[in-house]
């Protein structure tokens, strides 16, 4: 399939310039490579500029209320695994106005794929400062910069238990691409967290990274199975040292060997948490993919069980159970 | 007799939820008509033997039964708390309080059964007597026919040979008074232990002490021949009863069956996405119960997240429900607009309690009504609607989720504690006989075409269900374009959709049926009332002699209420709000005087009250 079947012909209204077009541009072309036909897959979004996504994707899509996308999603799994279901959201939409239900669906482990816009920032209400906004931060809402801790928000997914995350970048579309058919793959809640710059109210944002001269020093792809190398030269090696993360050279033999399938998250706590702060690369790519039972396939199995050990399935036969007298 | 209520009252522990519902059952099964009224403590557990632990539950059975009745002829008091409960009502609380017929719970010329080995000197000073003897104290009438019972004395004599623990021996004290209580009603034993049998299917150890305490205490009736004449009650001869087999159900599990119902007549998946609140949880469990029936429940992590749940599974073409009362409903408000501005079909069960805030969640009110007519953003029309029986939250839960799936519109059904908890005389329907149901499923001829604003010639906009091949679409909570569906800010269109949306739930009303005139329609005056209030208003305008007008549809309003309320001179709007209905007719029929009758005490109506006030004008 092509990507250019899973686009609407709805003129797209992100501003030029803005990250969310590359993110919008990778979906479709992990869609394309996914192959299910735009009829089985459904785009749940809230509020925000990412939760404009369903309107320029040609699936059935649903664009609900601010923070709720992930409570509908859920919905729709639950009552329909059969559907192939993404969600798209942002840092405000689902980690402060939906934080509930973006943790729930989570620790239920609703086989949804979501993709959760961080660009730290309000962009759709012309700029307050978010959750993920670093501390200090200078906004509308913050002239004076913020006083408040910002979340991590691959802590709060392996917090929730999560079985799923991974980071991508804006600029690097084929870590998105591959991330988005990872967590497709993945059944459970698969969390994407998508870096986009916001060009008009945070201009520069993830540039620690994104910037093309520095990004291979400040940042590591992650790959199952592969050693945790990185650098302009590869040269870099990432390793432990007690409780820490270190850097080493890449032929140092303590390098680590990325496990995204271990089911134990300290390992992957230690990587979401790599950053300037702590002088270690940002980890992009698929950190964390575990299996365990979905919450759609759990609700649904024991439907079916229920029913098929039951002598009652009908009404009618439901109404026989109780206790009754004639009336002739 | 025609009919007689009767009320068991005793300690939290003391089981008397479960030995009135049996009582109330086992009367149903054997042709009375009943209507019952439990009315428990908000506490989970008070201290054992404390007035506020006292928990009561009322029975009206006979024929002619509109109510759980205003007052007890038969009263069952398991213990000193509970006799100065009922003998002082809501005075119970007043050092000096006597017996007063405006407040006590039962008539002067009432039997009133009493453990005497509960009149202990602690157990005195717990329910807070300041001497020995509570029957003086409190100043029960001589007119009262007392019959003094040693309950524990016997109880622990019939099960003395168990090899039970005290505790557990103790706990069986309701059954002996149950034993009594059916010689006194002259319910055949065999019927009592048959459904005590079933009651306990689940815990054979417990069948085989119940029966014999159970037993005993018929005996005890039967050969100590107490002093008092047994009720006999004949089995229902009310000629507006049809035939067929009949049953006794609670609100909340009638309302509960009714979605079962539609789902199954239309082949819908029902879907309940809720959130634990009292007093609509027992929707909740009783649907999470019937997995049999492919009943999917989803316990939401809040009242957002039930209603939102709901919404996606509506998106996806399912019966989706969401249950819950008056502060979980103003929860879910931004989500209810939602799914009016999708036009997605979803229906809302309010299990109204006692506001605002938390207020009284375990007694009953009619306050949300204003709330479920206007309490959203915008200019957000849906249908409204309310049961008045029990037993009929069946048939208008049923009608909801018909009306829902055929209009493409929420609905909001509002019951309410007293309904909820209560349970009323049901006669079963099959599924063959209830109405059809044909949801709004896209025809397939749009394939290719369709867009979510096309609608039919009824101005209803048609479902396209995800997983349907050529029906791609996106559906919004924003403002869309009239004709291609897509987001639009235009003004002329905003308000084009706006009355298209208004338009489409002002045609229900070819879904709902004249109002009909109960009592004398030939009076002059007549009450008007809506929801859970009609026994009582029905009760209230037969002894009258007016006339009753009563709502179950109220947005919109039947086709005929201007006719029907054109035709009296004063017409008494009957709430227990502050006057919610009233101030929506006068909006609506601005020609037509309301005045009005209200009460806002977390309690049901009396009849008394409103013959006494009508009377009074």
């Amino acid at each position: 399939m092509e990507a250019t079947q899973f686009k609407s012909d709805q003129y797209v209204r992100f501003c030029p310039g803005c990250g969310d077009h590359a993110i919008l541009a990778a979906l479709t072309k992990a869609m394309a490579q996914i192959g299910i036909p735009t009829h089985q897959i459904a785009v749940i979004s809230g509020i925000g500029c990412s939760s404009r996504m369903p309107h320029y994707l040609s699936a059935y899509g649903f664009n609900t209320i601010h923070g709720r996308g992930g409570a509908v999603a859920t919905g729709v799994k639950t009552s329909h695994p059969e559907l192939t279901v993404w969600q798209m959201s942002g840092d405000g939409d689902c980690m402060a106005i939906g934080g509930n239900h973006f943790i729930h669906e989570i620790r239920r482990n609703v086989d949804l794929n979501v993709c959760v816009f961080n660009n730290r920032i309000y962009g759709l209400t012309k700029g307050q400062y978010s959750p993920t906004s670093p501390k200090g931060f200078v906004s509308k809402s913050s002239p004076f910069g913020t006083v408040e801790r910002p979340f991590i928000p691959g802590e709060l997914v392996l917090g929730a238990r999560g079985t799923f995350f991974a980071r991508t970048l804006d600029v690097d579309m084929p870590t998105a691409v591959d991330c988005m058919i990872k967590a497709h793959q993945h059944k459970g809640a698969s969390i994407i967290e998508c870096l986009v710059n916001c060009v008009i109210f945070n201009n520069g944002t993830h540039n620690w990274i994104a910037d093309r001269e520095t990004r291979a020093d400040h940042s590591i792809v992650l790959h199952h199975g592969e050693k945790m190398i990185f650098g302009t030269n590869k040269d870099k090696g990432l390793a432990m040292e007690g409780f820490n993360l270190i850097v080493v050279p890449a032929d140092d033999p303590r390098v680590l060997v990325h496990d995204a399938h271990c089911q134990d998250d300290i390992l992957h706590h230690k990587l979401v948490q790599m950053g300037p702060e702590n002088g270690l690369p940002v980890a992009l790519g698929v950190i964390r993919d575990v299996e365990e039972e979905t919450y759609d396939e759990a609700v649904n199995r024991q439907i079916a069980e229920v029913r098929a050990a039951s002598k009652a399935k009908t009404f009618d036969e439901l109404t026989a159970t109780l206790e009754q007298w004639e009336r002739k | 007799m025609q009919n007689v209520v009767i009320r068991f009252c005793g300690d939290s522990g003391d089981g008397m939820q479960l030995t009135g519902n049996m009582f109330s059952s086992l009367s149903a099964i054997l042709g009375n008509e009943i209507s019952t009224l439990p009315d428990f403590p908000a506490e989970i557990r008070a201290p054992q033997g404390t007035l506020g632990g006292v928990s009561g539950f009322q029975v009206n059975l006979g024929q002619g039964v509109y109510t759980p009745g205003d007052k007890a002829d038969v009263v069952v008091a398991m213990n000193a708390a509970a006799l100065k409960v009922c003998t002082l009502g809501s005075h119970f609380n007043h050092p000096q309080a006597h017996f007063d017929e405006e407040f006590a719970l039962y008539h002067r010329h009432a039997i009133v059964i009493v453990d005497t080995d509960t009149f202990t000197q602690t157990d005195l000073e717990k329910a807070q007597y300041h001497t020995d003897n509570p029957f003086t104290e409190l100043g029960v009438p001589e007119s009262v026919q007392i019959v003094p019972i040693a309950l524990t004395t016997h109880t622990k004599e019939s099960l003395k040979d168990s090899g039970l623990d005290n505790k557990s021996i103790l706990k069986s004290r309701n059954m002996f008074a149950l034993g009594v209580v059916c010689w006194l009603f002259d319910r055949p034993i065999d019927k009592a232990i048959h459904f005590l049998e079933e009651k306990f299917a689940k815990k054979p150890q417990l069948i085989p002490h119940n029966v014999k305490v159970l037993t005993d205490g018929f005996n005890y009736g039967q050969n100590l021949a107490l002093s008092v004449n047994r009720i006999r009650l004949e089995q229902t001869q009310d000629s507006n009863m049809p035939a067929g087999h009949y049953t006794s159900i609670a609100g909340n599990k009638a309302t509960a069956w009714g979605l079962i119902a539609a789902a199954h007549k239309c082949g819908k998946k029902l879907f309940l996405g809720s959130y634990p609140i009292t007093p609509a949880t027992d929707i909740m469990h009783e649907l999470a119960a019937r997995k049999d029936m492919g009943v999917m429940v989803v316990q939401a992590e809040d009242e957002i997240a039930g209603v939102c749940t709901a919404i996606g599974a509506a998106f996806a073409g399912d019966l989706a429900c969401t249950s819950t009362s008056g502060p979980g409903l103003s929860l879910k408000s931004e989500g209810i607009g939602l799914a009016v501005m999708a036009e997605l079909p979803l229906v809302v069960i309010d299990v109204q309690r006692g506001g605002p805030s938390t207020g009284l969640p375990t007694k009953t009110e009619q306050t949300d009504l204003l709330q479920a007519l206007y309490g959203r953003n915008g200019e957000c029309p849906l249908v409204v609607m309310a049961a008045s029986t029990s037993a009929n939250c069946f048939h208008y839960a049923y009608q909801a989720c018909k009306i829902a799936l055929e209009n493409m519109t929420p609905v909001i059904l509002l019951t309410d504690t007293y309904l909820a908890n209560g349970t009323g005389l049901w006669r079963i329907p099959t599924l063959a006989e209830l109405p059809e149901i044909h949801p709004q499923t896209v025809p397939t001829e749009l394939q290719g075409h369709y867009n979510p604003a096309l609608r039919d010639a009824n101005g209803i906009r048609y479902w396209g269900i995800p997983g349907m091949e050529g029906f791609e679409h996106r559906n919004i909570g924003l403002e869309r374009d009239a004709a291609k569906g897509t987001i639009s800010t235009n003004p002329e269109n905003h308000e084009t959709m706006v009355k298209a949306r208004q338009a489409k739930v002002d045609q229900v009303v070819r879904f709902i049926p004249d109002l009909q005139i109960q009592g004398n329609a030939d009076s002059d005056t007549a009450l008007v009332g809506w929801g859970s209030t009609e026994g009582h208003l029905h009760a209230a305008a037969n002894e009258l002699n007016c006339a009753l007008v009563h709502f179950n549809y109220i947005n919109p309003l039947p086709a005929n209420t201007a006719d029907v309320l054109k035709r009296f001179k004063r017409i008494i709007v009957c709430e227990l709000n502050s006057g919610q209905f009233a101030t929506y007719l006068r909006s609506k029929l601005p020609d037509i005087r309301f005045e009005q009758y209200n009460e806002v005490m977390g309690q049901p109506f009396a009849v008394e009250r409103i013959v006494e006030h009508v009377k009074s004008l």
